[in-house]
């Protein structure tokens, strides 16, 4: 291209005002626009994380199903045999494994969506990108792993005959937005608030730990209904976006529970309204994410 | 190193090429905590702004570049050019006032920032190129000019831990050329890798130039801003003090260095201990018949004064004058050894005056370094750098030493 060409198309360009500097903060939409310009990158980051990950170690993508299947045998014999929590639950392998998957998502999303920025300080402080990519490439290998481990949840209820097949399966479908909303969200706002206090990560890891028991996912939803009753308590433990989500995957994939088990009234309007208000957290935690960004470069 | 300023690109620049960066009132503050832990922010809330310390690293900056420049930020350490930089690649936003651009943008802030220690090199050019806003098709494109480019060859398939720094540094800078921006960023990275390397890079920018992209680079080689660049900006303590010629923004530096240089010697020269046998009171440097500050033009003899506070009477004593270019490099150094000439030993003041026989300097500044020795060769009084002189600039060749240039074609 000679230089006059070069000049010509250059002022057939507008002039764009550079970073978050624009009057009102970049608004959503345009940050959505960008991110969806870079969405080749984006993929080239999710295959970075996943490669490197395992790269140079003998079992390589093995062990991400190593962890899962851990866990599973873990709260299988400790809880289900042991502490006979399995009584009320028939199939509770695969009633496990269900809230496994569903919170494995989420867990990793935020996990790893909390120390993306600081992870990729090499890039952030030497090159301009949007910098949401960072959070958003760590949803992007949580959802691989996860459904890796769906698959197997699948392979596995078909050698226990009980594949899911019913009208309940489109449960799935609301239950992983929900998820994805929430873990978004948090994986952005921690993120950012990473960069500026460390301590979130630690306090990350604490908080995934409890709130793993916070839902249903080692026992049963009507055990916790026996004790709070009806009250105010229950209601809270209820609508908790990951009791929702999760309950929604046990009616999905769970068969061994539909006959039996209890589910709250009205699940799929209560997953439709927390979905709802994930998305609301998540133009708000964008807002946030996209006022401290200016000075991620610094801060680092 | 051959002569460049001659080979300099003619950009041909004209007044209808459309700005590419505008950069309007920018200012940037830096917030420096001394805490970073939740507890110590806890801990410290009470005592306010303790833990804050605030500075502006730009103040006020206001630019506009238009396409198919080459423009150097130049200034010393802390001056802000490097963040002037960064807030132009949208790296740093600024505090107050905005930068527009436009066009594609490729910076090479840092060499091989990006790449992925256990991935291999052809991942990290797909990754690095799709940064830098490079499509999967496009890159695949350019791919093998990438790989000649960068002469990295088989190795291409190896995880870049395995790199040498210097192919790894190739392998980044053939990336970045290869992504056709209109613009391109260029910090310090000119320094480093070898010299066949560096050789490669400033062809690739001078080709550049020729193809009308726009370029900013901050360097802390002086000759590269001359020889490269069509304008250069000068930045002290976060705003610009000059904006234009590059010869003319050097030449500002150097007063602004030597400034610095001056008042740092001046606190240093408290602290040494007196002098026992002599003391150097003043050195000065000026064209014969001129006056101290004259810049040295061409043909004129330059005299170096040397005024002498002899304490003690030491026999055989002699004195050397050198003269540094602004790298520290010797260019010229003699003694009155050398010359033959006895000096006498007395007590008091004594005056020692050095005339050069119309020197061959090449433009720019240079320092006179003192030093009186006893016959054994011992130093009993020094002053470095105890004055400077201008020569003025030469049109027709660069360096230190100057000569009329006569090209001629030969045949046989």
């Amino acid at each position: 291209m000679s230089a006059q060409a070069r000049f010509e198309a250059l002022s057939r360009q507008k002039l764009a005002t550079v970073g978050a500097a624009s009057p009102s903060g970049r608004r959503s939409i345009a940050a959505l626009k960008e991110i969806f310009s870079h969405r080749e990158m984006l993929s080239l980051l999710v295959r970075r994380d996943l490669k490197s990950r395992y790269k140079d170690s003998a079992l390589g993508f093995l062990w991400t199903l190593i962890r899962p299947l851990t866990q599973l045998f873990i709260y299988y014999i400790v809880i289900g045999k042991f502490l006979s929590a399995e009584r009320g639950i028939p199939e509770f392998a695969v009633y496990v494994f269900t809230g496994l998957t569903a919170y494995g998502l989420l867990s990793e999303i935020i996990g790893g969506g909390t120390a993306s920025i600081v992870g990729n300080s090499g890039l952030i402080k030497k090159v301009y990108l949007p910098r949401e990519v960072f959070p958003l490439a760590s949803v992007g290998s949580a959802l691989f792993n996860f459904v890796i481990q769906l698959a197997i949840l699948l392979i596995f209820s078909a050698i226990l005959g009980s594949f899911p097949w019913s009208p309940d399966f489109f449960y799935f479908f609301p239950s992983v937005l929900v998820l994805l909303v929430y873990g978004t969200a948090f994986g952005l706002l921690l993120s950012a608030l990473n960069v500026y206090l460390r301590d979130i990560q630690y306090l990350v890891e604490v908080m995934l730990l409890l709130l793993l028991w916070a839902s249903p996912i080692v026992y049963s939803w009507s055990m916790v209904k026996g004790i709070l009753g009806n009250g105010l308590a229950m209601q809270i433990y209820t609508n908790n976006p990951i009791t929702l989500a999760v309950l929604g995957f046990q009616k999905a994939f769970w068969m061994g529970g539909q006959a039996t088990a209890e589910y709250p009234a009205g699940l799929g309007l209560r997953l439709g309204i927390a979905f709802v208000i994930g998305l609301v957290l998540l133009v708000l935690f964008q807002r946030v994410f996209q006022r401290l960004q200016g000075n991620f470069a610094q801060a680092l | 190193m051959t002569d460049r300023l001659t080979t300099r690109p003619e950009q041909s620049v004209d007044d209808a090429a459309p700005e590419i960066v505008v950069i309007d009132d920018v200012s940037k503050r830096f917030v420096l905590r001394k805490d970073n832990s939740l507890k110590e922010r806890l801990t410290g809330l009470g005592r306010g702004k303790k833990h804050r310390e605030e500075f502006w690293a730009l103040r006020n900056v206001t630019a506009s570049i238009s396409a198919g420049h080459t423009v150097a930020l130049i200034g010393h350490n802390g001056s802000g050019k490097s963040t002037l930089l960064k807030v132009i690649g949208g790296i740093v936003d600024p505090t107050s006032g905005t930068v527009s651009r436009r066009g594609r943008i490729a910076a090479l802030l840092e060499l091989g920032a990006g790449f992925h220690p256990d991935l291999t090199g052809r991942e990290n050019v797909f990754l690095n190129a799709s940064i830098m806003g490079l499509s999967r098709s496009e890159t695949e494109s350019r791919f093998d000019d990438i790989v000649t480019f960068s002469g990295i060859g088989d190795f291409i398939d190896t995880q870049v831990k395995f790199y040498s720094s210097g192919m790894y540094v190739r392998l980044a800078f053939a990336v970045a050329v290869h992504t056709d921006p209109d613009l391109l960023l260029v910090d310090e990275v000119l320094a480093v890798g070898d010299e066949a390397f560096q050789r490669k890079c400033l062809d690739k920018i001078r080709s550049f130039q020729e193809e009308g992209r726009t370029i900013i680079l901050v360097t802390h080689t002086l000759s590269q801003v001359v020889e490269l660049c069509d304008r250069a900006i000068l930045l002290n303590k976060g705003e610009i003090v000059f904006d234009g010629e590059p010869r003319d923004a050097v030449s500002q530096f150097r007063d602004i260095l030597e400034e610095r240089r001056v008042s740092e010697v001046d606190a240093a020269g408290d602290l040494t201990a007196p002098p026992k046998e002599a003391r150097i009171n003043v050195v000065s440097a000026k064209p014969a018949g001129k006056t101290v500050g004259a810049v040295l033009e061409d043909g004129e003899d330059l005299v170096v004064t040397v005024q002498i506070d002899h304490y003690e009477a030491i026999e055989g004593w002699f004195c050397g004058i050198q003269i540094d270019s602004t790298l520290g490099q010797v260019v010229y150094g003699t003694t009155t050894k050398r010359a033959g000439v006895q000096l006498p030993a007395v007590t008091g003041p004594q005056t020692i005056e050095l005339r050069l026989d119309r020197p061959q300097f090449g433009g720019g500044k240079y320092f006179v370094n003192v030093s009186l020795m006893d016959p054994t060769g011992r130093h009993f009084a020094d002053l470095p750098q105890g004055t400077s002189f201008d020569v003025a600039p030469k049109k027709k060749s660069a360096g230190t030493l100057y000569a009329e240039p006569v090209f001629s074609v030969v045949t046989d």
